[in-house]
């Protein structure tokens, strides 16, 4: 090991046993419990460091000085998939996913990246995801790149098979992006249809409002018909996930006070947002900022109105809803099941679409491997969970999957060109979902 | 230490993937569900088949290094935590069912097949294996015979050694033996199958087991019965027993207890009542009815403040699953949750239960006590914090007290998790030194180099026994 080696994991050691949570590292009982709900624990084929136990126990490890914060420690961390479904399974009540958005934040902190890969950071984290106005200029890109034949023209010309790995395929399965001056022109307010029910205030998120902004306005379209009085903030910032997620901790804070502030001006019943990962954050901003005494009130009077859109929906209720005849299955967000808590109200809504057989798939619960960032650093891992978890999708015969975060969908489409699926299966949000069975139910009226 | 020398003969036999050494590996091998206790091994090695644990046992044999067999590290009596290093040894290779034998009624597995999952699989043919432990969704059958492990089904059908009918076992010279069969009857010798049960790896390393089935009950039924106070409860339970019904499972939990499994479970469970007691039944539909209805009679008559019997089996078993969490659920409340289990006979529960309460009070501690009632085996749990010094102290008073008090009523120091380093320096009190002399005999016959599990089972010193003063 070298001198500069051994400095860092000293530092790094330091670092972890000042910035942990000690009280939380010691609650966990070893009691396994968490064990048969983590997907790295079972695609490894059962090997302790990395299930939920194990992480915590070189995180303990580390701060109790057992043990150097090596590079296996790290990676082991790196290949946690973050999708909590080890906290509901936790009958102690262990917040995992604190303690290791905790650790990735100090070893991020400590990390000597590459210049490109420091550039790209930078780049992603305090230029691009912080900035609307940026995140409209890159979907534009891609708009032009979509809209102009270069897609595909590359494609024909196998130009995109240079992209690493991953990349390629995600590149096909990317929705198709409104024009610059569509994703420009949002509205501030949508009227309930009828007489109004509820207000509530839509966090539209970065991703959500430019490459899936058709998928907002299906949502607009729900609340408008579930006679909802619905608000959009202007000056909302992306809810700072994948900051939280990566190791990039202050970023997520500085993004999460903004949207407090403006979203704190409206009078609301909700915060409505559509998106599993981001709620969750959102439902988070109250443990995130609960060390800071300006902030940390606020912060849970926020986190207490957050609901996801399926919530909403089956609560006010929805008019008739029909399809054609189809078998549709749901893979669940493992945030929005996890973190928020929300698994049957989507059930129960698309089970309320005439026309619609719905089969559950087995391990519904389970993480389909998109997790953020994870299908594209952890691409081997992640790889393994989606085939896996295509083989149960595609047991259920469904000609529908469901999903409710862009990250998962982004997955399943992913799985499914994998498969060879995409003449008999499609992918889809369930907002957009339900927006179609809405309109055909209109139609026929 | 593992040599050089050594470590390249361990790794020759199960190829370099299956011998773990990076710290990280140590790390996640060095504990089990037991508070305290931590000590990191040398090494991890995933044998793939019987040949595998053999030929390791040899070269452990001849370099006197230390195997502890683990299977997911569920026990709570620091069993598998390798206090003297060595080599851990995990079967994530070896957990097949290897056979379904409908004719015979058995099932032969592998030690590392998961507990649940071999009960669904013989579920499925319409056959039944009893033994339950709460960590069943987690635990190996290994694990599970190695401990002996109990559960909640126990009182009615007994625990894991009364299904265990043959195994196959790698002596600490490396022989392989196998004993038992698929045979009610069978003298031939020791019975060194029941030997193995409960051995806790201190004889030998078990790596194929044949398990007795029964056909699966026609139907169960669930209840609930809720009391003002623990006593009440207690002696219903005596009640029950004395008037010739033994049911399925019968539990009880203490308020704080039944407040912290609802936290986790969210099924609705009285959280204002002093006590619990879950009641199962199955059998024949008509002996069920009958039973439930005798039981809740006697429940009444005992000063049951309600009794409420659940319309589902889905209901009845988001019961007893939420009953299953009781455990880890009570680690909510402090950072350390230290559980014990002395059990007495069942006429004795009453008296067990109102002595515990005036043991926590006495040593100014937290105890709750939930556990399998019907056959006496209560799990007094204590709430602290290891890092809190004094009250371990008194902790460890307590437990002593409880443990005495046990004794004095017939009972003993563990009933099902086994004893460990844990309860190790307490096993005398319960068989005597001399008990206890002629088991470390047996275990240096099998062990001479004291190469399996070392530190298990006997303790270098054997605690005082207490004398509590009235």
């Amino acid at each position: 090991m070298s001198q500069t080696t051994e400095k860092r994991q000293q530092e790094l050691a330091i670092d972890m046993k000042q910035g942990m949570d000690y009280d939380e590292l010691v609650n966990c009982m070893r009691c396994g419990f968490c064990l048969p709900a983590c997907p790295t624990y079972r695609e490894t084929g059962g090997n302790e460091a990395a299930s939920p136990r194990g992480r915590i126990a070189l995180m303990k490890a580390v701060v109790d000085g057992l043990m150097e914060p090596d590079e296996d420690f790290e990676k082991q961390l790196s290949q946690c998939l973050g999708c909590r479904a080890c906290e509901p399974a936790c009958p102690s009540g262990m917040k995992y996913g604190y303690l290791l958005e905790d650790a990735r934040d100090i070893i991020q902190k400590k990390k000597k990246h590459s210049m490109p890969v420091r550039m790209l950071r930078s780049l992603v984290f305090n230029e691009l995801f912080p900035k609307q106005n940026r995140m409209r200029t890159v979907s534009s890109l891609l708009w032009f790149y979509q809209s102009t034949g270069i897609q595909k023209l590359a494609q024909a010309t196998h130009l995109t098979k240079i992209a690493p790995g991953n990349l390629s395929m995600i590149e096909r399965v990317l929705p198709k992006v409104p024009s610059p001056s569509r994703m420009k022109n949002r509205p501030s307010h949508v009227a309930a249809e009828g007489t109004a029910k509820k207000k509530v205030a839509f966090f539209s998120g970065c991703l959500m409002d430019t490459m899936f902004m058709e998928t907002n306005d299906a949502t607009l379209y729900l609340l408008s018909k579930a006679n909802c009085d619905t608000i959009i903030p202007k000056k909302q910032s992306c809810c700072g996930a994948l900051h939280a997620h990566s190791g990039e901790k202050d970023g997520a804070k500085d993004l999460a006070k903004n949207n407090i502030l403006i979203f704190e001006k409206e009078k609301v019943d909700y915060i409505v947002s559509n998106a599993g990962g981001c709620g969750a954050l959102l439902v988070d901003y109250g443990h995130l900022l609960k060390d800071d005494p300006e902030w940390a009130d606020r912060a849970k009077a926020f986190s207490d109105k957050v609901k996801d859109i399926s919530e909403i929906l089956y609560e006010v209720g929805l008019p008739k809803m029909e399809l054609d005849p189809q078998t549709v299955t749901y893979q669940d967000s493992c945030h929005l099941r996890n973190v928020m808590g929300t698994f049957s109200a989507p059930r129960k809504l698309m089970q309320s679409i005439e026309g619609v057989t719905y089969k559950e798939m087995q391990d519904a619960d389970r993480c389909c491997g998109s997790a953020g960032v994870y299908n594209i650093i952890e691409q081997e891992m992640s790889m393994q969970i989606l085939d896996v978890k295509m083989e149960h999708a595609k047991a259920t015969k469904a000609r529908t999957l469901v999903t409710a975060n862009p990250g998962c969908l982004l997955q399943m489409k992913l799985g499914i060109e994998r498969a060879g699926l995409q003449k008999d299966v499609r992918a889809v949000h369930i907002v957009d979902l339900l927006a179609e069975a809405l309109k055909k139910a209109e139609g026929k009226a | 230490m593992i040599s050089q020398e050594a470590k390249k003969k361990l790794q020759k036999i199960v190829g370099e993937e299956n011998y773990l050494d990076s710290k990280q590996s140590l790390v996640a091998y060095s504990y089990d569900s037991t508070p305290g206790y931590q000590a990191l091994p040398h090494a991890v090695m995933k044998p793939r088949n019987t040949q595998d644990v053999s030929e390791i046992v040899k070269v452990c044999n001849e370099y006197k290094i230390p195997i502890v067999p683990r299977g997911n590290a569920t026990n709570l009596c620091a069993g598998t935590c390798p206090l003297e290093g060595g080599i851990v040894l995990i079967f994530t290779h070896m957990n097949k069912i290897l056979e379904i034998d409908e004719e015979n009624l058995t099932v032969t597995v592998q030690p590392g097949l998961i507990t649940l999952d071999m009960i669904n699989a013989v579920e499925s043919k319409g056959l039944f294996y009893p033994p339950d432990p709460s960590s069943m969704k987690i635990s190996t059958i290994g694990g599970n015979i190695n401990e002996c492990s109990g559960g909640l089904r126990g009182l009615k059908y007994g625990v894991t050694r009364d299904y265990v009918i043959a195994l196959e076992t790698v002596l600490p010279n490396g022989n392989v033996i196998r004993t038992g069969g698929k045979l009610a009857k069978d003298v031939a010798g020791y019975d060194f199958t029941r030997l193995m049960v409960g051995s806790e790896g201190t004889l030998g390393v078990i790596t194929e087991a044949t398990l007795k089935l029964i056909p699966v009950p026609e139907t169960k039924k669930t209840m609930l019965a809720l009391y003002d106070n623990l006593e009440a409860a207690g002696r219903t339970v005596s009640k029950i027993i004395a008037n010739k019904i033994i049911p399925a499972t019968l539990e009880f939990l203490d308020q704080p207890t039944i407040k912290v499994v609802e936290d986790f479970a969210k099924i609705g469970l009285p959280t204002e009542v002093g006590a619990v007691l879950l009641i199962e039944q199955d059998g024949p539909q008509e002996v069920v009815e009958r039973d439930i209805a005798n039981i809740a009679k006697i429940c009444e008559e005992e000063k049951a403040l309600s009794v409420q019997v659940a319309q589902t089996p889905e209901e009845g078993a988001a019961l007893t699953t939420a009953r299953r969490s009781a455990l880890s659920a009570l680690a909510r409340m402090k950072p350390t949750t230290i559980l014990e289990d002395a059990t007495v006979p069942r006429s004795k529960v009453a008296e067990m239960v109102r002595e515990i309460e005036v043991i926590a009070k006495r040593n100014n501690v937290e105890i709750c006590t939930f556990g399998h009632a019907g056959d006496g085996n209560l799990h007094p749990t204590c709430m602290t914090d290891v890092r809190n010094k004094d009250e371990m102290h008194r902790v460890e008073v307590a437990f002593e007290e409880i443990f005495e008090k046990a004794i004095q009523l017939g009972g003993t120091i563990t009933g099902e998790h086994g004893v460990g380093v844990m309860k190790s320096p307490y096993l005398a009190w319960k068989l005597g030194e001399e008990g206890v002399e002629a088991m470390k005999t047996l275990k240096m016959a099998f062990d001479p180099n004291n190469i399996m599990n070392p530190g298990k089972m006997f303790a270098k010193e054997s605690r005082k026994r207490v004398v509590v003063n009235r």
